[in-house]
C-alpha cells in the first residue's frame, strides 16, 4: 500500500483515465459523487458495472477487460472481499494502478498488485485524496498535511 | 516511504496555508466577500450537492477562514475543523450537530458558567437532558451513564477549577457506550495538549483565548479526530439519508470528516453562527506565536505560583503546575504545561479579595482569559455574585478566591504588582487610583 504525499500526487497528476469499478448510477451515492468529481477535474471516467449501459454520459462496461482504451487507475468501490478477482484483471489489462477506495482493504490484492510492479492504494477516496493534495479539500476544514512554500500548480 | 511528520512550531505558521494561487501572495490574504461566483451552471450543482468542494457563500466557508480551520485542526492532530463565530459557538455546534431531542449528556461539574447554562438550561428547552459529575473521577461519568446518553462533554483543564481530566479514562468510558468524548482544550491550547491523542473525539476551542492571544477577536474552533465509528446504530443523522441536504449520508460519503462536514452543512450552515474572515484572519496572527507564547505564559504562571505559596497573606494557591498539585501528575502525563491560569485565596475572604482586585496596578480586572496581559478577577463578586456562599463554594468558588491568567509581561513586574496588592497598606485600606 503506498500513502505517501509524494506518491499520491505522481499517481493522480500522471493519470488520465479512472476505470470505476461498482460505479452507481444514483447520484448520492459515494461512487457516484466520487467519479463525478473526477469528471469535473478532467479525468476521463469508464463506468465498470453489468447493470448499466451508461453512467455519467459515459458508456458502461461490464467488466475491466470489454475496456478498448488504456486505463490509467482502477478505482474499486466494491467489498473487501470481492477486490482479488478484479486485482487481477486490472494487472491483466496493464493498468498503472488498483485503487481501493475508503473502507474497502483487501491485502492481498494489495499485494498482488504491488508485485506486478502497479501503484496500489487502499483504504482512501480518489475523490478525497485528489481535493486533498490539488486544493479542493482545503476549503473543507480538512488537515491536508500538505506544508509547502509553493503555490498549486 | 512515509510523510515527513511536522512539529507544533512549524504547523502553527504553515498548516493551512500554502502561498495563494491568484497571486502568490506569502501572507494568508483577507477574502473579504460573501460570495463566490460559479463557473457554470453545472459546476453551481455540484457544488450545492457537494459533489465537488469548492465556496459558495462565506457562512459556509471562506478561504480565509479556512486557514484557521486547517491550521487548528493540524495543530490537534485532528481530521478537521470547523470554525465559528466564538467559542460558545463551536460548543453549540458540535453538540447540536450530534444531539436530538430525548438524549442525554453526561458533562463534567466544575466548568466554564456559559457551557453549564447551554446545557442545563437552552438544550435543555429542546428536550436534552445533562448530568453534571465530578470531573476528577473518571468513574463518575461512567455511573451517570444512561441508554440515551449521547455525549460526554468535559474540559481539559477546568475553568475556574483548573480540574485535570483524565482524558484516557473518560475517552475509554465514552467509547465502551458508543459515544463520543468531546472537550474544551481552550485552557491549555492545543500547544499544551492534544487531548485527540487521549482518545477525545471532538475537540473544541475558545480561539479567543490564547490562540489568538491578543484579546481583540472572538472565535471558536471544532476540531474532529476523525476516528469515531458513527456508524455504530447510536447516529442514526450521521448514517441516514439527510433531509436538510438531498439525501447525502455524510458518514458514508465524507467517511472520517463526515461529522465536521455535517457540522459544517447542517449546523453551522442553519443556525449561521459563522467566524467573519477578518477574525479568523487577527487570530492566525495570533496562532502564529502560540508555541512561544504558551511556553512564556507557563513559566510565568509556575513563577506566580511559587511566589504566592510563600506569601504571607495568601491561604491556598491552585495551579497543577505544582509539584504536590494533587493532579501534577495527570497534568504532566497529558500536557507540555499547566497554562497560565491559576487560582489563589486571599486572607480576609471576600473584602480582601475584592481590595485586592482593585489594588493592582497593570494587571486588568476583567472577564477573559488568556490574553498577552495579566488579567484577574474575583468570581465571589464579579461572575458567580448572584450566588450565595453556599452555591459558590458548591460551584468550586471559593469566597477569597482571585483567578489570575499569567500574561507575558516581565516576571518581575507581574509579581511585583502581586506583591504591591497584597501589601498592608492595600488589603486595609479604601484604594483610589
Amino acid at each position: 500500500m503506498q500513502e505517501d504525499i509524494a506518491t499520491l500526487r505522481r499517481i493522480l497528476k500522471n493519470a488520465r483515465t479512472i476505470a470505476v469499478v461498482g460505479l452507481s448510477a444514483d447520484w448520492n451515492r459515494p461512487s457516484n459523487f466520487a467519479a463525478k468529481y473526477m469528471q469535473h477535474h478532467r479525468y476521463k471516467v469508464i463506468p465498470v458495472n453489468p447493470r448499466y449501459a451508461e453512467v455519467l454520459g459515459e458508456r458502461c462496461f461490464a467488466a475491466l477487460e470489454e475496456i478498448p482504451v488504456p486505463v490509467d487507475i482502477v478505482d474499486v468501490f466494491r467489498r473487501s472481499e470481492d477486490v482479488l478477482p478484479i486485482a487481477r484483471s486490472a494487472i491483466a489489462i496493464g493498468a498503472k494502478c488498483l485503487w481501493q477506495q475508503l473502507g474497502v482493504t483487501n491485502h492481498e490484492a494489495d499485494r498482488l498488485a504491488r508485485d506486478a510492479g502497479l501503484d496500489s492504494v487502499m483504504n482512501r477516496c480518489v475523490k478525497i485524496e485528489h481535493g486533498r493534495l490539488f486544493g479542493g479539500l482545503h476549503w473543507a476544514g480538512v488537515n491536508t498535511k500538505v506544508i509547502s512554500a509553493r503555490r498549486l500548480s | 516511504m512515509s510523510d515527513h511528520e511536522f512539529k507544533s512550531e512549524t504547523l502553527a505558521i504553515h498548516a493551512g496555508q500554502i502561498p495563494d494561487p491568484a497571486t502568490g501572495a506569502r501572507a494568508l490574504p483577507i477574502y473579504q466577500t460573501t460570495s463566490f461566483v460559479f463557473d457554470s451552471a453545472d459546476h453551481a450543482a455540484s457544488l450545492f450537492n457537494l459533489q465537488t468542494f469548492g465556496n459558495v457563500y462565506s457562512r459556509l466557508s471562506n478561504p480565509t477562514v479556512c486557514a484557521l480551520e486547517e491550521r487548528v485542526a493540524a495543530l490537534e492532530g485532528g481530521r478537521a475543523a470547523v470554525a465559528s463565530a466564538s467559542g460558545m459557538a463551536a460548543e453549540a455546534m458540535a453538540l447540536m450537530t450530534i444531539l436530538q431531542s430525548g438524549d442525554h449528556v453526561v458533562c463534567a461539574g466544575a466548568l466554564y458558567g456559559g457551557t453549564v447554562t447551554m446545557l442545563s438550561v437552552n438544550l435543555a428547552k429542546y428536550g436534552v437532558q445533562t448530568t453534571f459529575v465530578d470531573a476528577t473521577n473518571p468513574d463518575s461519568f461512567a455511573a451517570a451513564l444512561r441508554p440515551a446518553t449521547r455525549a460526554i462533554f468535559a474540559e481539559t483543564l477546568g475553568n475556574p477549577s483548573l480540574t485535570v481530566l483524565d482524558i484516557r479514562a473518560v475517552a475509554d468510558i465514552a467509547h465502551a457506550h458508543g459515544i463520543p468524548l468531546i472537550v474544551d482544550n481552550t485552557v491549555p491550547s492545543p500547544f499544551l495538549c492534544n487531548p485527540i491523542e487521549h482518545g477525545a473525539d471532538i475537540v473544541v476551542h475558545s480561539a479567543t483565548k490564547y490562540l489568538g492571544g491578543h484579546g481583540t477577536t472572538l472565535g471558536g474552533v471544532m476540531v474532529e479526530a476523525g476516528g469515531f465509528p458513527w456508524g455504530n446504530g447510536k447516529f442514526p443523522e450521521m448514517t441516514s439519508p439527510s433531509p436538510g441536504y438531498h439525501g447525502v449520508i455524510f458518514h458514508e460519503t465524507f467517511g472520517d470528516f463526515g461529522f465536521s462536514m455535517r457540522a459544517r452543512m447542517e449546523t453551522l450552515r442553519v443556525y449561521g453562527a459563522a467566524l467573519p474572515a477578518m477574525s479568523a484572519w487577527q487570530i492566525l496572527q495570533g496562532v502564529e506565536t502560540l508555541p512561544l507564547r504558551m511556553e512564556r505564559h507557563c513559566t510565568n504562571a509556575l513563577a506566580v505560583a511559587q511566589f504566592l505559596r510563600s506569601h504571607p497573606r495568601v491561604s491556598w494557591v491552585n495551579y497543577p503546575g505544582l509539584e504536590d498539585h494533587p493532579q501534577h501528575a495527570l497534568m504532566r502525563r497529558q500536557m507540555r504545561g499547566a497554562s497560565g491560569l491559576l487560582a489563589f485565596g486571599v486572607k480576609g475572604g471576600v473584602a480582601a479579595g475584592v481590595r485586592f482586585i482593585e489594588a493592582a496596578q497593570f494587571m486588568s480586572h476583567l472577564a477573559n482569559i488568556g490574553d498577552t496581559r495579566t488579567l484577574i478577577i474575583h468570581p465571589a463578586s464579579t461572575t458567580h455574585r448572584q450566588l450565595d456562599e453556599a452555591q459558590q463554594i458548591s460551584a468550586g468558588v471559593l469566597p477569597d478566591m482571585i483567578r489570575i491568567s499569567v500574561g507575558l509581561e516581565h516576571i518581575d513586574d507581574i509579581l511585583w504588582d502581586i506583591d504591591q496588592a497584597l501589601s498592608d497598606q492595600a488589603l486595609s485600606t479604601e484604594h483610589s487610583r
